[in-house]
């Protein structure tokens, strides 16, 4: 083996450090106080107030989903710390000289540079350390298009009308269990608004970072996109590593208008737990958008490589006559990570179009679930939608299981559905090392092969990163 | 063609190889030297097959027992990439398909994975077209053969015709063709012969697989090996292949057994 190969996938979860900076955290637990606190921290509007406490008495109603493919010792929601934050902080927001040198060096040490010399040109990047925004690059560039680009904290206070008409728009705060424990808890995230014909003039970033290993993260994302215009954004994702397990439960709601076009893509690398399935982050995410014009267009793609148990269906209400809707996913599960993930595209206007390619890639003991729900609204005429789940085992102690629901009410839409299984099986492996390529090798082209499709999808850094990234977590998995 | 005292590049002896427990290969002996060609025939289940794994180093057969030498080294402890990039090449009998990999980067990968083995740095894209584009005529295939996955949706004479192309991109001291006459017509196993003589020489050596004496028409081996019970119990030229298309294997078996016990 070669050793640029050999040390490439031995390498350990690179992200895994802690950073250790005095934060101002509140004690664990929730109840209607804490829920109060955590809105006073922010000096929220009475509007937000009420929306948190409505959603934490819907919660107190609500039980824990079971129909997910997962499982997991139950959590104990009394343990978890809602909300901790650096403590110190810069006081005006943007003023990247007040912000505290150590969390600078965190994020520059997770590739993410945010000074003004080394930050990335052309991606302006939402940084979130547990609980809040460290800083938000390039937000006067980007207000010079009238694009408005900052912690929904920030939002709150600066853009309550945009905030009050839409949060909550699309994923209602009794949607499901952690829907409404985020709508009630949730901290910061980011917040993005796209004026009528503006073509965002530079992707947008935001990254997610848990520190805190006995706090939850609930972060909330909301784009908003008027008519006319597009924007293209990024999340990404990790986290220390710990022993126990960390709660992320976001709730991301994406609004489309009249012939608006949002690209969304994650590449998710939480800590998954080690290989015992010890530790790791209970990814808990409500993600939707609403095509709400017509010709909107939604388009999530997705890269889930992290995280112990994932739970997560990126969806479309496709509302808007001749909206679209795409969803492009590689999910792939490593030692004992459980992946639950899919797609809902719901079709209500007429002439509305859907895509979904999902590859899942299961490797050793982990689980790996497509669950997806094709709707086709008894007024979506002519309403079409293609579904392609391709499932790839590695191994033979894993598992793939594909899950799709299709549900016609009119007989004018047609629905495609297409579904594979394969395996990377010694004969091949031995078909590649027998022209002299490493079974490390050998997979990192299999997978690639594999995962084309949905690669073809991600903003060129971010295909180079899930390439390198797949290859990555697949230490181990053979020879 | 046999050369006295041309270097010795295969020398394999007493092997010993089951595969989950059962004992296929019971005590082979066999040496190759460069520039000859060696054809090893026999029935089904005599252990040819068998054989041409266990040189290549596929994980579900253990030695049990023999050494195996290729160029002086002993390569039973060295991974099948090693031994591949060493220079050892097998023709598969059934070439696997490999979906979404294109048979132009499986083949630059492998390319290159040689040469860096030998400390020659790789070649970019532009130039290994250039070179894999040549390497095309040896089997008379066409370039779009390249965009393709892997095998994927070949045709069993493409399939062939595609691990000659390798072998003759990958230039290998000792190939090893399995079964590659086997299902054939006659003008793709035309083909694949003139490809396999055009990358003989005198540095190299070639095992021929096979069970019937059609290929050697066109391939001419030095040696004929027969192989009964996991071990070559005869040794002739190109005229024991004559014998063993007119009598059948039978014949010789029994022949064989005779002595044996006697």
């Amino acid at each position: 083996m070669s050793a640029s190969v050999q040390s490439l996938v031995s390498q350990p979860y690179k992200y895994g450090f802690t950073t250790d900076i005095e934060a101002d955290v509140i004690p664990r637990g929730l109840s209607e106080e804490v829920v109060r606190l955590i809105s006073a921290k922010k000096n929220e509007p009475e509007f937000m107030l009420q929306f948190r406490l409505k959603a934490y008495r819907r919660w107190l109603t609500m039980a824990e989903p079971v129909w997910p493919n997962v499982t997991y010792p139950p959590i104990d929601y009394q343990s978890i710390i809602y909300y901790s934050a650096p403590k110190v902080q810069p006081q005006k927001l943007g003023s990247l000289e007040e912000v505290d040198p150590t969390l600078l060096e965190t994020f520059e040490k997770l590739g993410i540079p945010l000074t003004e010399q080394k930050r990335l040109a052309n991606v302006a990047v939402d940084a979130i350390f547990d609980s809040v925004s460290i800083a938000t690059t390039y937000k006067e560039k980007l207000a010079e298009s009238g694009v408005i680009f900052c912690p929904i904290s920030e939002a709150v206070q600066e853009h309550p009308e945009l905030v009050e008409k839409y949060l909550g728009s699309v994923v209602p705060i009794g949607d499901n269990y952690f829907a409404a424990l985020n709508s009630a808890v949730f901290s910061d995230g980011s917040f993005v608004y796209i004026p009528k014909d503006t073509q965002c003039p530079m992707d947008l970033s935001t990254y997610f970072r848990i520190n805190n290993g006995e706090s939850g993260q609930f972060e909330r994302t909301l784009i908003v996109a008027e008519s006319g215009s597009s924007v293209t954004y990024l999340e990404g994702c990790t986290a220390p590593m710990y022993d126990s397990n960390q709660l992320h439960a976001a709730v991301v709601e994406l609004v489309a208008l009249d012939h608006a076009t949002i690209n969304y893509s994650t590449v998710q690398n939480w800590f998954a737990g080690d290989e015992n399935g010890k530790g790791g982050i209970y990814n808990f995410v409500t993600k939707r958008g609403l095509c709400a014009g017509d010709h909107a267009k939604i388009s999530w793609t997705q890269v889930e490589t992290g995280s112990a148990i994932t739970w997560k269906y990126p969806s479309c209400v496709l509302v808007g006559n001749h909206s679209v809707g795409e969803f492009y996913s590689v999910a792939l599960t490593n030692n004992y990570q459980q992946a639950d993930t899919g797609t809902k595209m719901v079709h209500v206007g007429k002439h509305t179009r859907s895509t979904i390619i999902s590859k899942g890639i299961s490797a050793a003991h982990s689980k790996n679930s497509y669950r997806g729900l094709v709707k086709m609204g008894p007024k979506a005429e002519g309403a079409r939608n293609y579904s392609q789940c391709d499932s790839m085992l590695i191994g033979d102690r894993s598992s793939a299981n594909t899950f799709p629901y299709i549900q016609v009410q009119n007989s004018t839409a047609q629905v495609e559905h297409e579904a594979s299984t394969s395996k990377i099986g010694e004969d091949q492996l031995f078909y590649f090392a027998q022209r002299g390529i490493s079974p490390e090798d050998a997979v990192s082209m299999i997978i690639s092969g594999f995962c084309r499709d949905v690669f073809n999808k991600l903003p060129m850094e971010f295909a180079a990163e899930a390439d390198k990234l797949l290859a990555l977590k697949l230490e181990n998995t053979v020879g | 063609m046999i050369t006295p005292n041309s270097d010795l590049i295969l020398s394999v002896n007493n092997l010993h190889a089951s595969v989950d427990g059962v004992e296929i290969l019971k005590g082979l002996n066999l040496e190759v030297r460069a520039g000859e060609i060696h054809a090893i025939m026999g029935l089904n289940g005599s252990g040819k097959s068998t054989f041409s794994k266990v040189l290549a180093g596929h994980p579900d057969y253990q030695v049990t027992d023999g050494e195996v030498r290729f160029k002086g080294e002993d390569i039973l402890e060295m991974a099948p990439h090693d031994r591949a990039t060493a220079g050892i090449f097998l023709a598969f009998q059934y070439p696997l398909e490999i979906p979404g990999v294109s048979n132009r980067d499986f083949l630059r990968v492998a390319y290159n994975a040689h040469r860096k083995a030998r400390s020659q740095e790789e070649l970019d894209v532009f130039d290994f077209d250039d070179l894999v584009e040549e390497k095309l005529g040896v089997v008379k295939m066409e370039a779009t053969f390249l965009d393709r996955s892997v095998n994927e949706g070949f045709s069993g004479g493409e399939k062939k015709r595609n691990e000659i192309l390798q072998m003759a991109l990958l230039e290998p001291t000792l190939a090893i063709l399995d079964e590659t006459d086997s299902g054939l017509d006659i003008d793709a196993l035309k083909t694949v012969a003139q490809g396999v003589n055009q990358l003989t020489g005198p540095d190299n050596a070639v095992i021929l697989i096979t069970h019937y004496q059609r290929l050697l028409n066109y391939i001419v081996p030095d040696y004929v090996h027969v192989m009964a019970n996991g071990q070559i119990i005869t040794t002739g030229d190109q005229t024991l292949a004559q014998e063993l298309e007119a009598r059948g294997y039978e014949g010789l078996l029994q022949q064989h057994q005779l002595e044996v016990t006697a």
